[in-house]
């Protein structure tokens, strides 16, 4: 039953605390939670609540000081696993010009492959699959000077995705994007999560985004502050506004139209859903 | 604007000086070069200069490049050899201006350094043109590779003028955001004299700097997220491999240094 569970979850975090050298406070604070198989899971919090540091423990950038993190089972202390776990838990950072490491697109895709030693003839036909799975074979011969954000964002996932892995993590990958960047970058880890069963993890601050993922976890302060599926979450709007948070537009209207003695669902998060709650409402009267 | 910048001074091509192995392509260009040290008469310069010519029309590359390449160091070209003419020494005087003799060794020689000078420049310049950045420094890593076990840094040094040429443009975009902001507040990149335009460029600098700084955090980080750990074990996309022409070309080569060596036998 071990072997099962372990195969369930992609990232376990147990107890976790880690604190930045010189600081006081502890960056996280006893968070466990996880990631289970082929879910779309989303970190929200404010700037400093710790969400950005947890990414990094997911992937062994960073070691917590005290609890575990297991990714694929495998416990990111121990240091001969690193580069296991790197592979297998990729993550994608914030800005886009900083984490492209070569002069043309399919070298940089290559990158990762490159360091673990994959042989040049499946590098090749590796990198090809991943630009074709986000749109990108094009450009594959491109200097990525020449991209967009968004291109950029969708070249550094091709990176990842070329190594194989289980779970990909985004810290804030599209909070440097237009918004039509950030559609696609959003589109092509969708489509992953769904086509490929790639586990993704989100760290984000729009709320957007993280009404379209299965499962939210609000940080705050380093700690844990709420769980659930969005609609559980937002529908608190009161609690997610005290933490400094937004909520979906929609669930923010419905919240004042209740306010306003009118009956909506307070867990609306599209408008779709909001256009259906009118109807049903004029239709009763 | 910035856009269009090419590094380096490579001309695209599909000829067969572009199609050699980068590897044979430098290793070559020190060879020509190193002949060149051994033209002892105007009649070696002439071989020099038929093989360079050859080699250009190989590449297909218009010959006015490599003049460009010479333009910068036309000072220094004509410095050497007003130096070496004024002050070597010898028998035949031709010429006496005041306290300097000039002498016909003192002329030739003058004239073959220069003329050394201009060969070694444009020898060089037929290297760049023809090979991309990427492949220079990939053939200079893998050229160092076995000094690797004498603890040389070969993988790091390709890595560090990889990243280099990667950020050159985005740098370059940084600066010309930073300028524009600068400007917006009032700051003058423009008038003023030498020093007053190098304080100007203070505000450009020191935010270029900081954000240099972060980008390489950034990039270490991301580096290290997808596995990175230095040069060992690590694989290629691709793979050099020497071909035909790359021995075709090490033929005309050794043809020529060859040719240098019985001229400098008969006319040295």
């Amino acid at each position: 039953m071990g072997e099962q569970r372990m195969d369930e979850n992609r990232i376990q975090a147990k107890n976790v605390t880690f604190r930045y050298p010189e600081e006081e406070r502890n960056a996280v604070d006893q968070v466990s939670m996880r990631v289970k198989r082929g879910e779309f899971l989303a970190i929200l919090g404010h700037n400093g609540s710790g969400k950005s540091t947890l990414a990094k423990l997911f992937n062994a950038l960073y070691v917590p000081d005290a609890g575990t993190v297991l990714v694929c089972g495998m416990d990111t202390a121990d240091d001969e696993l690193v580069f296991d776990i790197r592979q297998n838990a990729g993550m994608v950072f914030q800005n886009p010009d900083n984490q492209i490491v070569a002069t043309i697109v399919e070298e940089d895709v290559a990158f990762g492959l490159e360091n673990n030693g994959v042989p040049p003839a499946e590098i090749r036909t590796r990198i090809d699959e991943a630009l074709r799975i986000v749109n990108m074979s094009e450009f594959a011969l491109k200097a990525p000077h020449m991209l967009s954000g968004g291109q950029k964002q969708r070249v550094a996932i091709a990176g990842i995705l070329a190594m194989k892995p289980k779970v990909i993590i985004l810290d804030e990958a599209t909070a440097m994007l237009d918004p039509s960047g950030r559609e696609e970058v959003m589109n092509t880890v969708h489509r992953l999560n769904r086509e490929e069963g790639i586990s993704i993890v989100i760290i984000t601050h729009y709320m957007s985004e993280a009404a379209t993922a299965d499962y939210l976890v609000v940080m705050d302060n380093g700690k844990i502050h709420m769980t659930g599926t969005p609609r559980e979450v937002f529908a608190d709007v009161e609690n997610v506004r005290k933490l400094g948070l937004d909520v979906p537009p929609m669930t923010s209207l419905a919240h004042d139209l209740r306010q306003a003695g009118i009956d909506v669902r307070p867990d609306v998060l599209t408008v779709e859903e909001m256009v259906e709650e009118v109807c049903r409402l004029s239709s009763k009267n | 604007m910035l856009n269009d910048i090419t590094l380096g001074q490579y001309f695209p091509g599909n000829s067969p000086i572009h199609r050699m192995d980068p590897r044979a392509k430098l290793l070559l260009t020190v060879v020509y070069i190193v002949a060149l040290f051994l033209v002892k008469s105007f009649v070696g310069y002439a071989l020099s200069l038929a093989f360079l010519y050859l080699v250009v029309r190989l590449a297909k590359i218009p010959f006015k490049y490599l003049i460009k390449g010479v333009k910068p160091l036309r000072f220094i070209i004509l410095f050497t050899f007003l130096l070496n003419l004024f002050f070597l020494t010898g028998e035949k005087v031709l010429l006496v201006l005041g306290p300097f003799r000039l002498t016909q060794e003192a002329l030739f020689n003058a004239l073959y350094f220069s003329l050394r000078l201009v060969f070694l420049v444009m020898g060089s310049s037929v290297l760049t043109l023809t090979t991309s950045p990427v492949q220079l420094t990939d053939a200079l890593e893998r050229i160092l590779h076995p000094l690797q076990r004498f603890h040389f840094p070969a993988h790091e040094l390709a890595m560090m003028m990889t990243i280099a040429l990667r950020f050159i443009p985005t740098l370059l975009d940084e600066t010309d955001k930073i300028q524009k902001a600068q400007m917006a507040r009032g700051a003058d990149f423009e008038s003023g004299n030498l020093i007053q335009r190098a304080k100007a460029m203070i505000p450009l600098l020191v935010p270029l700097f900081v954000s240099s700084f972060r980008r390489a955090n950034d990039l270490a980080m991301a580096m290290e997220a997808r596995c990175y750990r230095g040069g060992d074990h690590r694989t290629r996309l691709r793979e050099l491999r020497y071909t035909r022409l790359d021995g075709m070309a090490a033929l005309a080569v050794c043809g020529f240094v060859a040719l240098i060596v019985l001229e400098g036998h008969f006319f040295g």
